[in-house]
């Protein structure tokens, strides 16, 4: 079986890989690219730890084929920092204790970011609603989304400019 | 298997009609899951989003046109949907996570045929159209039509879904979707109810249309439920005999998901209720010349 | 934060560093077990059985061996055959079946290829001939006269007079006290109630995986996330039959295990394979693997009746616990026994508590195992005593609760606990006074669970520059590197940023047990704590060199080896007395070589002590009456931590434990088809809790320091699961009069309940 010669730019940086017809980008970005941060938890789009954005759209990449990746731009959450200057979301998960076990904090980043690129001041429900298809079974949710709000407001305030 | 990504219409009916293991998808949110359980593997994975008219939506002075592989995120960003079929868009915004929003789509929801699905019943309840595409050329139908039974639709093999077509609503008209679940998000409807009325100038139910999901193998319209509700006001009287018809017109299963008894009576209190919703809103005093805009 | 007594002031302790493996965490760098690839690995799956309760007739590998790529297959016949007399038979049996398979998922084979695909279509190829045998799929088939038995050596522990004939009650245990029916004839007030539950999973996210190579010497090295490194060498050398030194483990970042990562499942196969195959072997389970075949909750019939003077004295309680612990024996029912009343002074008690086996997955330990059900039944017949006898229920809880030398039900008396301070946290919160809105209620519970201290060993490397090394056998989930950090730092005296904390494989560090039983941070700690000391015992000395004086003229004060002879070190000034006033600690360090050689201290230890935590919740829900939906609309949960070494995460660990237990409640369960499939193994349909279904909880610290540990710590990470039950109970009677006793409380029950008028399916 031919595989599939995927190019595409991933945080920034252009990338090719191969991968078979029915591989998730998951998949691929794990096993093909060598990025690791985004993990597969369930498979079927239930817990979005695979969050990625591609082309603008926060995808479960469990739910992608990585043939579908050819020309897109695809972000991950090891590209959210800049070199060693933290995102504000990043920095607000790890002072307001957002995280315990840590398997889930790269797909809640991911979401949380792309939630407020599209909603910058979000209430609490809306934060929330927002993050629903993320799941986190240490923490209640309850610090991720004082950290959310917390990273809002940050950025809002021109404190936490980041890229 | 290998992926393909036809740019038009005709391209995939060929590459369909070549390949009779090929499937199509658009968000795969259910097709890949499938498939990593065991199911047979396709041939080929044909990929609709790289159609145009596909990913479209389009409006015109007296209707809208939707397509079928459209992210259902889209759909909620659309102004002119949300003011014109608020449930239709909330039935939309309902399936999965902002990640599946991304993926979902009305053609998905309704190719896929599951009896529990969030916009069929809101569609049906709108009087929407789809165009199907096939080695015979299009046809339209009701959407209706499609869906015969559990993962069963009314298309041949090498026939996909384009594209839907919605008339735009008259005046005084709206549309309400409810859904239980369990859970507040990332859930799947034990009971759908989704209603659409017209009122008259008083405030009198002028049309009805109310449809139920996963209380039966298809999207039901519960006939009488719209019969009781016509030429009156939505008063408690009439809601308590919408109520009765709707939960008289469910014949839903037991399951995993819920009972026999819980779905009939909770499909009569989400069609009430959601006549109430779309009644409210079709008295709205900007409805009163209708979607014309 | 409530502090009820005063305690020493901390100059580390109780602050909120930023943990030390977060930056990896926040920035996806961190290794997870399935993120870890080896050159040259192979892939494995397992095959696993259809069927519920079945004879394996034969397992033919020959097809699957000949297939592309397959380089190992292996099956029970593989291991050395293991006696049902062998202590841990029950777990060798539930990694690989031998002959028999006791659940849908049990592990029957397993197949390593160069790719995951070649060892799926492999593992399809595996031909297993099974006799399938009638499943026991509930507790009351379990228990029937007639009924089918599981294990035909199992002859129930405890049982009087002793068994004879094998059966599925693995075991019977019994506490009482005082006089049972002289208690009962003097109460004004008698209820009793029985309650059913369903097995529910811990839900981590992160599937099981491991990593395995055996050299060619025959070593092997395993990575896996596990909650104890060092028992998943020892399980699996005793299943391997090999000596503990040829396995060594490696632990990675753990995603998650709320207990079910205290037990092993893949390591043993994928040495096995690796061994048969001369390759590393990767094996990541699926979430529906996890589902099936990992260790949820135990399942429980319990009847539980209390009787009460009318002035709200309890005086009477027997309860008769049930807890099916699946297809092997295990200690739901004990565990039950032990918390069904300890939280309340009870004259008069019985406990009788079965332990049965039947064909769904083996439990393992979920957050303070078996309590959270126990409190299910007592918090609710309490609440209903309560509303019987037109007593508050904060008000009976305070009469009967608990208190310092009041006498466990096992009989021994209780230490300083802060239970009382925990009730009274939630008494004085504006949560207790709030207004309620129409179709909401709310529902108070409390909480009890034992804690445990066990072995733990540590190490304190520190460094010439005058950083330190702390390096624990504690695998990390919740945050215990940033405790080990803080109490190290508070002991040496040095910021806790010069402090690396690190989880050490089974040959850098002593024996420390599994992650459990919330003693991390209060066993481990202690173990820190120790070896710390033992560092300043040598820091004394080697200042006593440098400064050539009398180490009994040393003291250790804020990271700094203090001469006190003659009695005026604080005020001499000049000179060389100044010198010898004070050295730092990197001062020491960097002059180690000259004064004895690397500084390097350990701990070891059985921690005693632990203290008993219990927590209190308060929980406001509204119900829709249309379709028994319930929703948490607001939340307020007590626990007393001890001390909190890092506030963060005892809040983080009270809250996690209030999902989880609000999921239990309302919406997760096991849905088992007629013939034992599980027909919910994903997280479609096993409903945890997501953000959108939970309001912000608030969590309240009360401290009330365990007298056992150095700082005060009671283990933080099971109580706060054990109220949430009761109190989601308690608020649903509050908002519809329908008392629901059987889980989860979804809304087909709610609604149930609701038309019937307030009566429960069971009775009212």
């Amino acid at each position: 079986m031919s595989r599939v010669h995927v190019t595409c730019t991933i945080n920034g940086d252009p990338v090719e890989f191969l991968c078979d017809g029915g591989q998730t980008l998951l998949d691929a970005l794990r096993d093909e690219v060598g990025l690791t941060g985004a993990k597969e938890g369930c498979g079927t789009g239930d817990c979005g730890t695979c969050s990625v954005v591609m082309d603008g759209r926060l995808l479960c990449s469990c739910l992608v084929l990585a043939a579908e990746a050819e020309g897109s731009i695809v972000s991950t959450v090891e590209g959210m920092a800049d070199g060693d200057d933290l995102h504000p979301l990043q920095q607000c998960f790890l002072e307001g204790a957002a995280l315990q076990c840590g398997i889930c904090t790269p797909g809640f980043l991911i979401a949380a970011k792309a939630l407020l690129d599209r909603n910058p001041d979000p209430t609490e429900t809306e934060v929330r609603y927002g993050l629903a298809g993320n799941l986190c079974r240490c923490t209640g949710y309850d610090k991720i989304v004082r950290s959310v709000m917390d990273a809002a407001k940050k950025i809002n305030a021109g404190t936490g400019d980041h890229h | 298997m290998r992926y393909a990504s036809p740019t038009t219409v005709a391209e995939a009916v060929d590459l369909l009609g070549s390949e009779p293991q090929a499937r199509v998808y658009a968000g795969a949110t259910d097709l890949i899951p499938q498939i990593r359980s065991g199911r047979p593997e396709p041939t080929v994975m044909v990929d609709l989003k790289h159609i145009a008219r596909l990913c479209a939506i389009a409006d015109s002075e007296t209707s809208f046109t939707v397509g079928a592989a459209a992210p259902t995120a889209d759909v909620c960003a659309h102004a002119g949907l949300v003011v014109a079929f608020p449930g239709l868009v909330e039935a939309s915004s309902l399936i999965g996570s902002d990640q599946i929003q991304n993926r979902s789509s009305w053609g998905g929801n309704l190719a896929n045929a599951s009896p529990a699905a969030d916009t069929p019943p809101s569609l049906v309840a709108n009087h929407a159209r789809v165009v199907i595409a096939g080695p015979g050329g299009e046809r339209t139908v009701g959407v209706e039509e499609v869906a015969i039974g559990p993962g069963q639709t009314s298309m041949s093999p090498g026939e996909f879904i384009v594209e839907f077509e919605l008339d735009r609503p008259p005046a005084r008209t709206a549309d309400a979707y409810l859904r239980m679940t369990p859970r507040t998000e990332m859930d799947i409807a034990v009971v759908g109810a989704a209603a659409r009325v017209t009122l008259d100038a008083e405030g009198r139910v002028t049309e009805a249309t109310i449809t139920l999901g996963a209380v039966a193998p298809t999207v039901v319209r519960a006939a009488d439920a719209e019969t009781a509700l016509v030429g009156n006001e939505p008063a408690d009287d009439v809601l308590d005999r919408v109520e009765a018809a709707a939960s008289a017109v469910a014949d839903p299963i037991d399951d995993k998901r819920g009972t026999v008894a819980y779905r009939r009576k909770v499909a009569g209190v989400l069609a009430r209720r959601a006549v109430v919703i779309a009644a409210q809103r079709a008295a709205e005093p900007q409805r009163g010349r209708g979607g014309q805009q | 934060m409530t502090i009820t007594e005063p305690k020493p002031s901390y100059k580390y302790v109780g602050t909120r560093l930023v943990r030390p493996d977060g930056l990896e965490k926040v920035t996806g760098r961190a290794r997870f077990a399935a993120d870890l690839n080896i050159a040259g690995q192979l892939h494995a799956v397992v095959v696993r059985s259809p069927h519920a309760h079945a004879r394996i007739v034969s397992i033919d590998t020959s097809a699957a061996e000949a297939m592309p790529g397959v380089k190992s297959v292996i099956t029970g016949d593989d291991f050395p055959a293991v006696d049902s007399s062998h202590r841990q038979y029950d777990m060798c049996v539930n990694v690989i079946a031998r002959d028999k398979v006791f659940y849908e998922g049990h592990a029957v084979a397993a197949v390593a290829a160069a790719t995951l695909k070649q060892a799926q279509a492999a593992a399809a190829a595996v031909k297993v001939d099974y006799e399938v045998l009638p499943a026991v799929l509930t507790i009351d088939e379990a228990l029937a006269d007639n009924a089918p038995v599981l294990h035909s050596h199992m002859l129930t522990r405890g049982a009087e007079p002793p068994a004879e004939a094998a059966s599925n009650v693995a075991a019977v245990t019994r506490f009482s006290g005082g006089n049972i029916e002289a208690g009962f004839a003097e109460a004004d007030i008698v209820i009793e109630r029985e309650f059913s539950t369903k097995p529910v999973h811990q839900g981590y996210i992160e599937p099981h995986a491991c990593v395995a190579d055996t050299g060619q010497d025959g070593y092997a090295t395993i990575w896996c996330s596990s909650q104890g490194h060092f028992n998943v060498r020892s399980s699996t050398a005793t299943l391997l039959g090999w000596e503990t030194t040829r396995i060594k483990v490696m632990p990675a970042e753990i995603g998650g295990g709320f207990g079910g990562k205290t037990t092993i499942y893949l390591e043993p196969l994928a040495v096995a394979l690796s061994s048969q195959a001369g390759r590393p072997v990767k094996m990541v389970m699926t979430r529906s693997e996890v589902f099936r075949a990992t260790g949820p909750s135990p399942s429980t019939k319990i009847r539980v009746k209390l009787g009460a003077k009318k002035d709200g004295t309890l005086i009477a309680g027997d309860a008769y616990l049930v807890y099916s612990n699946g297809a092997y024996a295990g200690a739901g029912g004990m565990l039950g026994a032990m918390t069904v009343f300890e939280s309340y002074n009870i004259a008069n008690f019985g406990v009788e508590a079965l332990d049965v086996v039947m064909n769904t997955a083996r439990s393992a330990a979920y957050r303070a195992p078996a309590a959270p059900l126990t409190a299910f039944a007592t918090e609710t017949v309490l609440d209903e005593i309560a509303e019987k006898l037109g007593i508050e229920a904060m008000e009976l809880r305070l009469k009967n609760a608990v208190t310092e030398g009041d006498l466990s039900t096992m009989g021994f008396p209780l230490a300083r606990i802060g239970f009382v301070e925990c009730l009274e946290a939630i008494r004085s919160h504006p949560h207790f006074n709030a207004p309620l809105a129409p179709n909401q209620g709310r529902g108070l519970a409390a909480g009890y669970w034992f804690n445990i201290g066990e072995s733990s060993s540590a190490t304190v490397n520190l460094n010439e520059d005058g950083t330190a090394t702390v390096v624990t056998g504690s695998p990390d989930i919740g945050g215990s590197r940033a405790s080990m950090a803080l109490m190290a730092a508070e002991e040496l005296g040095i910021d806790p940023h010069d402090i690396r904390p690190v989880v050490g494989d089974t040959e850098a560090v002593g024996f420390t047990d599994v992650t459990e039983g919330s003693r991390a941070t209060f066993a481990t700690g202690m173990a820190v704590v120790q070896a710390c000391r033992n560092m300043v015992v040598e820091l004394r000395g080697r200042a006593a060199k440098m400064m050539e004086v009398e180490v009994d003229d040393i003291n250790w004060v804020d990271g700094h080896a203090v001469y006190v002879g003659n009695g005026d070190s604080a005020s001499g000034s000049s000179g060389d007395s100044a010198a010898k006033e004070s050295l730092s600690l990197a001062a020491i360090a960097r002059k180690a070589k000259r004064t004895g050689g690397p500084l390097t201290a350990t701990g070891s230890l059985e921690a005693h002590g632990a203290g008993p935590a219990f927590a209190v919740h308060l929980c406001d829900v509204e119900v829709d009456p249309g379709t028994g939906v319930v929703r948490i609309v607001r939340y307020t949960a007590a626990q007393d931590a001890g001390t909190a070494i890092h506030p963060s995460y005892v809040e983080g660990q009270i809250q996690g434990g209030v999902a989880q237990g609000v999921g239990w409640a309302l919406n997760e369960e096991y849905i088992y088809a007629p013939d034992g499939v599980m027909e919910n193994p994903g997280f479609l349909d096993y409903r945890v809790p997501v953000a959108s279904d939970l309001p912000m909880i608030d969590a309240v610290i009360v401290e009330v320091p365990n007298p056992a540990h150095p700082y005060g710590v009671r283990g933080v990470g099971e109580a706060g699961i054990v109220p949430p039950i009761p109190a989601v109970a308690n608020a649903i009677h509050s908002a519809t009069g329908c008392r629901i006793r059987d889980l989860p409380m979804s809304p087909v029950r709610v609604l149930e309940a609701i038309t019937a008028g307030g009566a429960s399916a069971n009775g009212s």
